[in-house]
């Protein structure tokens, strides 16, 4: 398989991925630093080329599920930036209408099944999906992306086991940054490699370079391929690091500031650069034209988020879904639980840049 | 086994035919909905529910899982995200533990969390209770976990018809539903049937029994204990209604308020723990509304007592409400204004 750096529609595809996630990130960072942030936020910032390279293996009408770190999941699979940082900024143009937050955007028309705020919560999902689709007839694929610390979690080895005596079309991506939380990945388990656990559950395991797109992106190939085809789940293990704390109280006790640099100095997106210059690809202009859209496509998401409506403060009305047969459920004064799509589209497309790949149509 | 096949309009069936009944009518009518459970499949689940319904529907709709809690219910989580209808068997209630955070923490939320994006349309059937030696383990009433989570939607049949009727409704609501099946009423519990699908809506109390001395709201198996006591009590003059909320979550407060403000006496059955169980909510329901102003006497709970349940047979059934018991405490009631 080609590398990714030498076809000039996929480096920039995967450019503009990896460049809107850091900004993306970036401007997160830098407005929770000003206060105009609530809450808490989970930053990949250095994991980008895991999120880019798996998604990119994807189809649209494929579907993932995410973690508490999961903005770069989110924009991989196409979501749009304004209603992202609309619900970041806690407004009812947000994708939860400001309910949900950083830990919780999903996107359904995108076949994002969503952010977790519960370590692993989202993998026994994302083998339900993969149930479903295969119970379909369709050939759609899941995949799971979860952290080095999920793979401590019963929910793991649950799941896991599940679609592999069922043969789902799972593809489990660990992203292993190196640490759950504080706790080392080398102190949690007697394993050398996440992707060793595949042996117990008789379905691959692979290790690949996380930091590398292409390398991440074939390995998923391969899994999503054998997924697609009905052989069943495989495991592929990403091991990259993530540069900023855990969250937003992290003082980054566990590490050392070398530590830290030598993983800066393996930057995904310098790297995949640099091969796209060494192939002759792109020119350095047409990278600088990259990064421009990519900050262009944060600052429009960021004014589109500040400038969502308040959210609706009829809470009740969001707890349950309508239902034909249920007489007492309080589901608000007749009205719709949820906005239509017209009104929730009303931010802005700025997912193009963000590396969507068109209209997919609902799970 | 019997189903809508037959021409009768009802039918005298077992409470676990009926729920069987429900289970294969909303399968035939509805290839999304599919059931996936410990043992649900050769061996029939471990109370005969699903009992013939491989054969009938093949292995992709009638799945026998691996003993994963977690993965049983996350697994119906995601089928229901993808468009499907899924029942997940819990073997027994009391292993739900393992899956809380599935049903908890994502069935429960993912509508409201997700800004109402999608909802979790899931049936989760627990056979609970005691009354049948397991210990206790085997034998918890945990409907207050349940229903102190926003999001769930919790059912409590005490009868076949209620059970086949209520499980259809909790089958098409498109919101994660918690039902809750007694395990002594699965074979212990026979009557009339309706044939047709028909749900019953959610919500929405049954009268079993109309008195004007005292109202008993009793939950599950305590329906049948309540309406034997209100039988008992009538041949001493006692007359006494008999409210059989059916669902907790919705709770159909208007009907249970109503009925005790008629007769100015409540007594509140339950076989679960007495401390912060779910009569304690309507005790509180009463409180807060003028029907306290109607009452003639304290609000009474008879409950379970406040300790796992034993493995002996007599320490078993003392420890949960038995007939007797509540005959004693509604001639208390009686005594006490």
């Amino acid at each position: 398989m080609a590398s990714l750096a030498t076809s000039a529609e996929d480096a920039r595809r995967v450019l503009a991925t990896m460049w809107t996630i850091r900004r993306f990130e970036e401007a997160v960072d830098e407005l929770f630093a000003r206060g105009l942030l609530y809450g808490t936020m989970h930053l990949s910032i250095g994991q980008e080329a895991s999120a880019t390279g798996a998604c990119l293996a994807l189809r649209d009408d494929d579907v993932i599920t995410s973690t508490h770190r999961g903005h770069g999941h989110c924009i991989a699979k196409g979501a749009d930036l304004g209603r992202m940082m609309a619900e970041l900024l806690a407004r009812d143009s947000g994708y939860c209408r400001g309910r949900g937050g950083s830990m919780h955007i999903a996107d359904v028309s995108k076949g994002n099944l969503g952010a977790n705020g519960i370590v692993a919560g989202g993998i026994p999902i994302a083998v339900g999906a993969g149930l479903a689709l295969k119970l379909q007839g369709t050939d759609k694929v899941a995949l799971s992306f979860f952290g080095d610390g999920a793979t401590s979690e019963g929910a793991f080895h649950e799941a896991v086991n599940l679609a592999a005596i069922w043969d789902l079309p799972v593809v489990f991506v660990c992203e292993n940054n190196h640490y759950g939380m504080s706790m080392s990945v080398e102190e949690v388990s007697r394993l050398d490699r996440v992707a060793d656990r595949a042996a117990g559950y008789g379905i691959p395991g692979v290790t690949v370079d996380g930091n590398d797109v292409s390398a991440v992106y074939q390995a998923a190939t391969e899994a999503v391929e054998r997924a697609r085809s009905g052989q069943g789940p495989t495991l592929v293990e990403a091991v990259t690091y993530r540069w900023k704390g855990h969250s937003k109280s992290d003082q980054n006790l566990y590490r050392t500031r070398e530590e830290i640099e030598s993983w800066r100095a393996r930057d995904p997106i310098e790297r995949f650069e640099q091969a796209v210059l060494e192939a002759k690809t792109l020119s350095e202009d047409e990278l600088k034209q990259v990064r421009d859209e990519a900050r262009d496509a944060v600052r429009d998401a960021v004014r589109a988020g500040q400038t969502g409506p308040p959210p609706s403060r009829d809470l009740l009305a969001g707890v349950y879904a309508a239902s034909e047969v249920d007489q007492r459920t309080y589901t608000g004064d007749g009205a719709p639980a949820a906005p239509a799509p017209a009104e929730r589209a009303a931010v802005g497309p700025v997912a193009a840049a963000a590396g969507a790949r068109g209209e997919a149509e609902a799970p | 086994m019997t189903t809508t096949s037959t021409p009768a309009e009802v039918e005298t069936m077992t409470f676990a035919e009926a729920v069987r009944a429900a289970l294969t009518e909303a399968m035939e009518a509805d290839e999304r909905v599919f059931i996936l459970g410990e043992d649900i499949g050769v061996y029939g689940g471990a109370f005969g529910v699903t009992t013939g319904m491989l054969d009938r529907f093949g292995e992709a709709r009638i799945r026998d899982t691996p003993i994963a809690e977690e993965a049983i219910m996350g697994a119906a989580v995601g089928a229901a995200l993808c468009g499907m209808r899924p029942v997940a068997e819990m073997q027994f209630s009391d292993f739900t533990a393992h899956a809380m955070d599935q049903l908890v923490n994502q069935a429960a939320k993912v509508y409201f969390m997700l800004g109402g994006a999608i909802s979790v349309p899931l049936v989760v059937r627990l056979p609970f209770g005691s009354g049948t030696g397991a210990a206790a383990q085997h034998s918890q009433s945990q409907e207050a976990w349940y229903a102190h989570t926003p999001g769930l939607k919790v059912v409590m049949p005490s009868n076949p018809a209620d059970a086949k009727g209520l499980l259809h409704a909790a089958i098409a609501d498109p919101n994660p539903v918690v039902f809750m099946e007694h395990k002594v009423l699965y074979r212990s519990a026979s009557g009339p049937v309706p044939a047709t699908a028909d749900p019953i809506p959610l919500g929405v109390a049954a009268v079993p029994r109309e008195g004007g001395d005292l109202t008993m709201v009793a939950t599950g198996i305590m329906v049948s204990r309540a309406l034997a006591a209100a039988t008992e009590l009538a041949a001493s003059g006692i007359e006494a209604t008999v409210v059989d909320p059916r669902t907790l979550k919705p709770l159909d407060e208007t009907t249970i308020l109503e009925r005790v403000r008629a007769t100015g006496r409540a007594l509140l059955v339950q076989e679960a723990p007495r401390t912060a169980g779910f009569t304690a909510e309507i005790a509180a329901a009463i409180a807060e509304s003028d029907t306290l102003y109607h009452l003639l006497a304290p609000v009474r709970r008879l409950s379970g007592l406040d300790a796992p349940i034993p493995y002996n047979p007599e320490l078993e059934k003392a420890s949960v409400p038995q007939v007797p018991d509540i005959v004693q405490a509604a001639r208390e009631l009686m005594e006490a204004g």
